[in-house]
């Protein structure tokens, strides 16, 4: 398991670079996550963020887009307009969990 | 010190990939695969077109979008819940066949989370898929914009669709 270092935290990463130890993430590191793919964190961000962290506490995988809507209570296009592109691996990414695995 | 190891994410490439989808089929089951894949297309990046053709039309009609059905006539690929026996044709066309197969596969459906199709197509509007109905069908249905979702955006000839789609991957489902 690689270790890699984000601005002066180490973490454990996979291959692709997500974070493997859903402990080892703090709120410093989630902004520069952000930053290192190019993000910048609003308050609306966060709401997603924190969901994303206690969702994953709860139920032990990671939330998809359809649950980050019904269950978090974001729109699907505000998804998208807070995490351009890609956003079930990017907020996956910044919240240090990992892809989430379900197809919808 | 080296560069940390963080996800490409491809923002900078933005690699211009697009995918259409065309959607012919009216059964519940065949419905879901061009939204599945939709979902995922858009979920990655890549801009998403759905055409609606044929019987893939009744997924965008209002009045038929709630009511999609699914038989087992036809179909040898269906088992039984128990047992993974295939359910004999000769019993497929029976009455109540269709209703049972239907309720099985939604229920089937929604235990994965999976929504039903029109809420799908809500989310993959939302999630920036564009949405088209084949003026051909609408013809034979005599259809018009009014009685598809109000986020179709617009019925469109078979050259109009293959001008949208070029540089696409293409699908038929």
């Amino acid at each position: 398991m690689p270790v890699t270092t984000i601005a002066g935290h180490e973490v454990h990463v996979d291959a692709e670079g997500f974070l493997t130890d859903p402990a080892e993430w703090n709120h410093d590191l989630a902004a520069e996550l952000a930053a290192a793919i190019g993000i910048e964190l609003t308050a609306e961000h966060w709401k997603v963020l924190e969901f994303l962290r206690k969702d994953f506490a709860t139920q032990g995988e990671t939330a998809t887009t359809r649950r980050v809507q019904t269950v978090g209570g974001f729109a699907t296009k505000d998804q998208f307009a807070l995490f351009p592109k890609k956003p079930a691996k990017k907020m996956a990414y910044i919240a240090g969990l990992p892809k989430p695995r379900g197809c919808v | 010190m080296s560069t940390p190891i963080v996800p490409n994410f491809d923002d900078e490439a933005s690699s211009g990939r697009k995918l259409a989808i065309i959607c012919s089929k009216g059964n519940l089951d065949m419905a879901y695969p061009g939204l599945i894949l939709a979902n995922a297309a858009l979920g990655e990046g890549v801009e998403t077109h759905l055409f609606f053709t044929f019987w893939g039309f009744d997924m965008i009609a209002k009045k038929r979008m709630n009511d999609l059905k699914f038989s087992p006539t036809g179909n040898t690929a269906m088992h039984m819940p128990v047992g993974d026996i295939r359910v004999p044709q000769a019993l497929a066309p029976m009455p109540g066949m269709q209703a049972v197969a239907t309720k099985m596969l939604k229920k089937q459906i929604a235990d994965l989370g999976v929504p039903e199709v029109p809420d799908f197509l809500d989310q993959i509007v939302g999630a920036g898929g564009h949405l088209w109905g084949c003026r051909m069908s609408a013809d034979m249905n005599k259809f018009t914009e009014a009685d598809l979702r109000d986020d179709v955006e617009g019925i469109i000839s078979a050259s109009d669709f293959i001008e949208i789609t070029d540089g696409a991957q293409l699908l038929f489902i």
